[in-house]
């Protein structure tokens, strides 16, 4: 039973350079931790899907780990642009960074549709938007009950999908609480998944329809106090907003980006 | 005689005021959350209030600097994952407003919250140019470009100049009216679209055989020159211009007291 294990240990076995990692979690749990470890293990050319790349993908696009970025909305959220990402695009450094661009409602029901075991998602969308002029993923079906037309784009189906929750119990058994986000969808499309937690607990104490992943749907647990810093875990710690000011100054120009990777990330350790 | 205020209280009050207390509203980040949260601090204390985050009937005390702030959450009647969000409670018709704002807004309604271009190619073009040859960069469409056709109408909020007022946006994210005023004809299944648009100095409506946005009303003190001349294209105006009333000193504390508690909110130093 290998289900528990370090957070090092965890990326070191499930995320292998060229995947196609989703580090999930809307605004709240977004699993920094895991994406720092990312970086210290140096891996690259990696497909990142986030609905929502802030500062984490930022870091990772900024440390030459990512070549292609699969998104919906891509910013600070409050605060203004991903400095980091956008060097990527527009100057290749550190890497040249492809982009794939989504609309919300796309990646949620793409998320649905690789949970569901589906190859694409329908839904009522994209009308009249130039985003179906620049990704060729964004196709049209017709109802064949109705004739109605309408938007279809395949599923996402990640190689790596990882998250971070509020607690597991002693069985592995997971319990997410506050803003769901596509959470539950990331790990059920994921062909394999990480979770950290907060902490183990000998009882979720989870309601009857509580959000809650089964041991057997993940393949790695480890215990990650903080893990979502400096995102925020409901119940826990509040969001550092203030850190999410800063961000915008230690990422506006190289670099202070790279001082902060040395220090923060290479030197700062697990 | 009320007290003094700034044109960007007067948007946001104005803005404030065009959500009544029975509807449900769909709420973007920034402006129209501000003007969102007055409306239901002021006149409309039943309104429901619904981020994108999966917050449905939401409270905040203090705004929100992201979508997905704890204070959404702990303040909601509930809070349902954001593919039920999408799928059930906006693409299903339980939306009556959704509440937008953006980088750049045409004379049809239709957003661009994607790109500024770094070229313009003629109106009518589909994007791609814009595209691939960005000035600026943006953040993208978010629930964008699926609020605005399926609510039953949008409302947009955006300050006025002529880079934000333009005759065509450089890249349509999100539909209005499309690039001839006719995007929405024969498609019944979607949304009226931007029924208005509230900006520093105005209150806009699409005209009715045209769908051509023409200012209805003039914040107090505003010149029609002023618009004139902070618009991208040949503004016209209405037959029966209106002024829009000024904020009342209630209207105007609760904003400011908001404003207050929402800065102390986020600027506070790592708490844990």
């Amino acid at each position: 039973m290998t289900l528990f294990t370090t957070l090092s240990k965890a990326i070191e076995n499930g995320v292998k350079d060229g995947d196609i990692v989703a580090l999930e979690g809307f605004t709240h749990l977004i699993p920094f931790a895991a994406g720092h470890e990312i970086i210290r293990q140096g891996r690259r050319k990696l497909t990142l899907v986030r609905m929502t790349p802030d500062l984490i993908y930022d870091q990772l696009v900024g440390a030459g780990c990512v070549s292609k970025l699969v998104f919906s909305w891509g910013g600070n959220p409050g605060v203004g642009s991903l400095h980091r990402v956008r060097d990527a695009i527009e100057n290749g450094y550190p890497a040249p960074l492809q982009i794939e661009e989504h609309s919300h409602a796309a990646m949620a029901n793409a998320y649905e549709a690789g949970a569901a075991g589906l190859p694409m998602a329908v839904f009522r969308g994209y009308v009249g938007s130039d985003l179906q002029h620049v990704n060729p993923n964004i196709k049209t079906v017709a109802c064949p009950f109705t004739g109605e037309e309408l938007a279809a784009v395949p599923a996402i189906k990640p190689d790596v999908g990882i998250i971070h929750a509020q607690k597991a119990d002693r069985a592995g058994n997971v319990l997410i609480e506050g803003i769901l986000g596509v959470q539950k969808e990331v790990v059920l499309s994921s062909r394999h998944s990480i979770v950290t937690v907060e902490e183990i607990v000998d009882d979720l104490e989870a309601g009857p329809n509580s959000c809650v992943l089964p041991a057997w749907t993940i393949n790695a647990i480890a215990t990650v106090p903080f893990g979502a810093k400096p995102s925020y875990t409901h119940g826990y710690y509040p969001r550092d907003n203030s850190y999410y000011k800063k961000w915008d100054s230690i990422s506006r120009e190289r670099k202070p980006f790279l001082k902060w990777l040395d220090k923060e990330i290479f030197q700062g350790g697990e | 005689m009320t007290e003094q205020y700034t044109s960007d209280e007067m948007m946001t009050i104005t803005a404030a005021r065009a959500l009544n207390n029975n509807s449900t509203c769909f709420v973007g980040i920034g402006l129209p959350s501000a003007a969102a949260n007055l409306a239901r601090l002021t006149h409309a204390p039943d309104i429901t209030l619904i981020y994108e985050s999966g917050t449905i009937e939401t409270k905040p005390q203090v705004l929100p600097l992201s979508i997905g702030d704890g204070e959404l959450c702990e303040s909601a009647l509930t809070t349902v994952s954001v593919p039920e969000m999408f799928r059930y409670w906006l693409q299903g018709g339980h939306i009556d407003v959704g509440f937008l704002g953006t980088a750049q807004v045409d004379r049809y309604g239709n957003i661009n919250t994607t790109v500024i271009a770094a070229s313009h190619k003629e109106s009518g073009s589909d994007g791609t140019h814009s595209y691939a040859h960005p000035k600026v960069r943006l953040p993208g469409g978010g629930g964008a470009p699926e609020i605005s056709t399926n609510a039953k109408e949008v409302i947009i909020t955006v300050r006025h100049s002529k880079r934000t007022f333009v005759k065509d946006v450089d890249f349509i994210t999100t539909l209005g009216f499309g690039r001839d005023g006719n995007g929405r004809k024969g498609k019944s299944t979607l949304g009226k679209g931007p029924t208005l648009v509230i900006s520093d100095l105005c209150i806009l409506k699409p005209e009715a055989e045209t769908n051509e946005l023409i200012v209805v009303s003039l914040h107090p003190g505003v010149s029609q020159q002023q618009v004139i001349e902070a618009t991208g294209w040949d503004i016209r105006f209405a037959e029966t211009l209106q002024t829009t009333n000024e904020p009342t000193t209630s209207e105007i504390s609760v904003l400011r007291e908001l404003k207050r508690v929402t800065e102390a909110a986020h600027n506070q130093t790592e708490n844990v």
